[in-house]
């Protein structure tokens, strides 16, 4: 990555519930942000690219989210439906700081190559 | 119409009756002793019972109302004295009964060793139900030890079923290796391995010396000296032909009773059938030769004729994980070879034995995928001379290309056994499935017998349905839940009971799951059975839940959601109608509209507002409808004879009341219900869930109506003369299928799947069981008859579902 990422404290972990997720409001539309079992947390935005669903209501597995209204599995990672369905939503960078456990959020996209949640070691 | 006596409810004699009743149910009065306390049940199925994977209630095989529709007169418990063959009289403890003919299926009684201390109480036999619930009993103490006297099939079976239960487990075996008349060394050595991987210890070449223990056994002493210590003893070295009362009444005994072809005993009037019987020498204790008793008893009964002989047999051990089968005769001798394939790395031992050109004894462990075709060539004398290059591979091998398992079975002639317990052979099942149309393996359970005893041919009648159905077989028995588990509903639900599951990450483990933590299919179920299965212990996983029950709420096709607040069997108030509109204008809903329930529906609240919302229903009394769950919904009702001129009964107020006592429970698939005060029905009752016809002489309950994807009326369960009658049935009826349904199954399904006489059995015939039911709901309701916009409204719960974690819309940053 070229330039520095501003990152937005959210919330703190324990905000979100084991296999939940919470809104965010930006620029851009609604983000869900999700916790899964082994405390990773993911955003992608609340929007199924199916019918628009809203996933942050969805059931969440793995890395994946089921999403409410048609089922439509969309992978956490990389925002991308799983399965034989097409479609993706963007993902943004979220990394959780490993001191104070607060969830920050970078308004950038997520990019393949640098893997999050980003844990400052 | 002649006078049948039979002394003894056992398998044997059990299908002894199942024959007469089927040809000719009018032919015998008859009478059965059974000491007892209790009638017919698969007792090869006591294994499952013991390792928690079957229950009682699943082996019985003639209930209570078997007997009455069959009209026999049963004296359980009772122990038969005497037969007093001059005056044909049975002598029972409570009575005599006379007998045209008399059929003496007296079983066996369990060898117990005879050593010092082998009456101390912990020390038994495994023979029957008590038995097995004595050890269950002592299993349940953490860390008890157990002792099995005799490594053979009921021995192991045993010891594998207490290490199931958590026991220390050690098998005593006389003999060199385990099973030695099925097995052969080798294959004996590698079921001691598998069996001490599972954690049960096996001494072989051990003899028991004496049982140790003052009040209560405290251990086992062997002949070298070695001291096992032990809480619980149980001997299974063999059985013993019950012989005393035929011995007593004269008839011709030699190691057993005595019968001919005909299996007549030395008294033509006289038939003797089971494991208490002897024929050319032979005894008898294996199940297959037993059934084979049974029909030929019931056909001397009925003048036809039908001749019993010894035939070929063959054994499977019934511990999950250890796959083993013999058959024939396999030990050396002259003119003997042998062919034998081992795979040490798989744990896969075979071994045939010929004579001449024919197949005469096979031993295999680890894969037994073959048994099947061996037993039959060994059955039919088919010569194997031409094919003995192969033979040891398997069918698969023999000529051309491999065969895939369903041609295998395709390749099956029509008489090929598949069934062994019941003799049921491959043109039989077949042949039933096409004439009956049957589509699901109970069926063909119930119309074939094959794979109703031990099970251990499922698989093979499975594949032969979907041979003859083609693809509109659709095994439902064995349908996996979802890809996460190879098990189907049924199994989970029946696991989490035995096992005492309780908790989600508890199950996923136990049961094997196969992802880290479930998907989307599987938690929204799992979640159900904990809440129904363990109210009060288990805690709800709302993460498992689907949204519109996580929120209380329908989510609509926008995000938003509908409120349908409870109004109780329908009715309304002023105050109440006043508040939904109020709250429709405070919060700017754009619909309302009424439901298919006759409920009133507020449609696009945001889900924001919802506890608002929610707080403003609950301050004019009102509380969740439901509308959105896998629950109690609606009980619809008419006016009834409050205002009606038709009406019969006050059908308003049994709705109310059964609104009011099942709301907040959850059930497997949604719950509808309706209340018709005439048979009018105004309230449409006869498509329901569950629904009341009132008519002057009092209640008529209907279930299982559907009018959705599927449109069917509804099924009668009963009528009842009074509203409380009326009330526990229904709520004993869902409670029943609150126990039984899998997840997301209709009652109309669920009556589908169990069938109409097992439900009746519960909730009509057995005011007991019903009770039972009754107090279960009862008891759960406890729990769940709460609100829960009532505890979201004040925050108290949940209170992050309803607000954005963060509002950064402020910031200005490009996404690019």
């Amino acid at each position: 990555m070229t330039s520095a990422k501003s990152w937005h404290r959210i919330g703190q972990l324990t905000d979100i519930p084991k296999l939940g997720a919470r809104c965010v409001l930006t620029p851009f539309g609604r983000l869900a942000v999700f916790r899964t079992a082994d405390d990773e947390v993911y955003a992608i935005e609340d929007r199924c690219p199916h019918k628009g669903g809203p996933l942050s209501q969805g059931i969440v597995h793995d890395t994946s989210v089921t999403c409410p209204l048609h089922n439509m599995v969309i992978s956490l990672k990389s925002g991308k439906v799983l399965g034989p369905d097409e479609g993706a939503v963007r993902a943004f960078s979220v990394r959780i700081d490993p001191e104070t456990s607060a969830i920050e959020l970078s308004l950038t996209e997520a990019s393949a190559e640098a893997p999050y949640p980003v844990a400052a070691e | 119409m002649q006078k049948l006596v039979v002394i003894g409810a056992g398998m044997a004699s059990g299908r002894v009756l199942e024959h007469l009743f089927e040809t000719d149910p009018t032919a015998y009065e008859i009478t059965l002793f059974n000491a007892e306390p209790r009638g017919n049940y698969n007792r090869i199925m006591l294994s499952p019972v013991l390792s928690g994977e079957k229950s009682y209630e699943d082996i019985v095989t003639h209930d209570e109302a078997w007997y009455t529709d069959n009209q026999v007169t049963c004296r359980f418990g009772e122990k038969v004295v005497a037969i007093d063959r001059a005056r044909k009289v049975v002598v029972g403890e409570k009575g005599e009964v006379p007998y045209d003919k008399l059929i003496v299926a007296t079983g066996s009684v369990p060898f117990i060793v005879p050593v010092e201390g082998r009456d101390l109480p912990g020390v038994i036999a495994y023979r029957d139900l008590d038995d097995t619930n004595i050890m269950i009993e002592r299993s349940a103490k953490p860390g008890a030890k157990a002792v099995v006297i005799g490594g053979g099939l009921l021995g192991l079976e045993a010891a594998a079923g207490l290490r199931l239960r958590g026991m220390d487990v050690t098998v005593v075996h006389l003999a060199g290796h385990l099973m030695e008349r099925q097995l052969d060394e080798a294959a004996g050595y590698l079921l001691k391995k598998d069996l001490e991987r599972r954690g049960i210890a096996v001494l072989t070449k051990a003899s028991t010396q004496k049982i140790l223990g003052t009040s209560h056994v405290e251990g086992v002493e062997l002949a070298d000296g070695t001291v096992i210590e032990a809480e619980l003893v149980v001997m299974a070295v063999g059985i013993r032909p019950s012989v005393q009362l035929a011995k007593e009444a004269g008839l011709e005994v030699g190691r057993a009773i005595t019968v001919d072809a005909t299996m007549r005993t030395s008294d033509s009037d006289i038939y003797a059938v089971g494991e208490c019987v002897e024929f050319e020498g032979t005894l008898f204790g294996l199940v297959a030769p037993l059934y084979e008793q049974a029909k030929v008893v019931a056909k001397s009964l009925l003048d036809e004729e039908e001749r019993f002989s010894v035939k070929e047999l063959s054994t499977k051990l019934k511990v999950t994980g250890c796959d083993l089968f013999s058959a024939g005769d396999f030990a050396e001798s002259e003119g003997r070879e042998e062919i034998v394939l081992r795979d040490p790395a798989k744990g896969v031992y075979r071994r045939l034995v010929l004579e001449g050109d024919r197949l005469v004894g096979a031993v295999m462990y680890g894969d037994t995928s073959d048994s099947n075709w061996f037993f039959d060539l060994m059955k039919n004398r088919t010569p194997v001379s031409e094919m003995r290059e192969t033979l040891i591979f398997g069918q698969a091998y023999q000529g051309g290309s491999p065969l895939d398992p369903m041609a295998a079975v395709a390749a099956l002639p029509d008489d090929a056994e598949i069934c062994g317990c019941n003799g049921v052979c491959k043109g039989k099942i077949t042949g039933t499935i096409t004439e009956k149309g049957l589509t699901s393996l109970d069926d063909v359970r119930a119309h074939t017998k094959a794979s109703s005893s031990c099970g251990t041919c499922t698989g093979l009648v499975e594949q032969l349905m979907a041979l003859t159905l083609g693809d509109s077989f659709n095994p439902n028995a064995v349908k996996p839940m979802c890809g996460c588990t190879d098990l189907g509903h049924g199994d989970v639900r029946r696991l989490i009971k035995a096992k005492e599951l309780k908790s989600i990450p508890e199950v996923m483990q136990e049961l094997e799951w196969k992802t880290s933590c479930g998907c989307a299919k599987c938690r929204p179920a799992l979640n159900y059975y904990l809440v129904a299965d363990w109210p009060g212990e288990y805690v709800d996983d709302k993460q498992s839940r689907f949204i519109n029950e996580r929120v209380h709420a329908n989510i609509q096709k926008d995000g938003t959601y509908s409120v349908v607040p409870r109004m109780w069997g329908g009715m309304t108030s002023a105050k109440e109608l006043r508040a939904i509109a109020d709250v429709v204008e405070k919060f700017d809903i754009p619909s309302v509209k009424c439901t298919g329930g006759a409920r009133i529906d507020m449609l696009g609240v945001k889900k924001e507002d919802l506890p608002a919302v929610w707080a403003d229903l609950n301050a004019a009394g009102m509380v969740s409808g439901a509308a959105y769950g896998k629950a109690l919904r609606t009980v619809k009702s008419c006016v009834g004879s409050d205002w009606c001129r038709f009406g019969t009964q006050d059908s308003t107020g049994l709705g109310i009341r059964i609104e009011k006592f099942m709301w907040g429970s959850w059930t497997p698939g949604k719950v509808k219900m309706a209340v018709s005060g005439c048979p009018r029905n105004c309230a449409e009752a006869t498509c329901k869930d569950v629904g009341v016809i009132c008519t002057e002489a009092g209640y008529e309950i209907h279930f299982a109506g559907a009018a959705g994807l599927d449109i069917k009326g509804t099924e009668v369960l009963t009528q009842v003369a009074t509203e409380d009658e009326a009330f526990e049935v229904i709520v004993a009826l869902v409670q029943l299928y609150r126990e039984q349904g899998h997840y997301l199954e209709r009652m109309y399904k669920w009556l589908k799947r169990v069938g109409m006489d097992s439900i009746k059995a519960a909730i009509v015939d057995d005011l007991d069981k019903r009770r039972h039911y009754f107090d279960r709901f009862a008891y759960s309701q406890t729990f769940y008859r709460k609100d829960p916009w009532a505890e979201r409204a004040s925050g108290a719960v949940a209170a992050h579902e309803f607000r954005p974690m963060a509002d950064l819309s402020s910031f200005k940053e490009a996404a690019e």
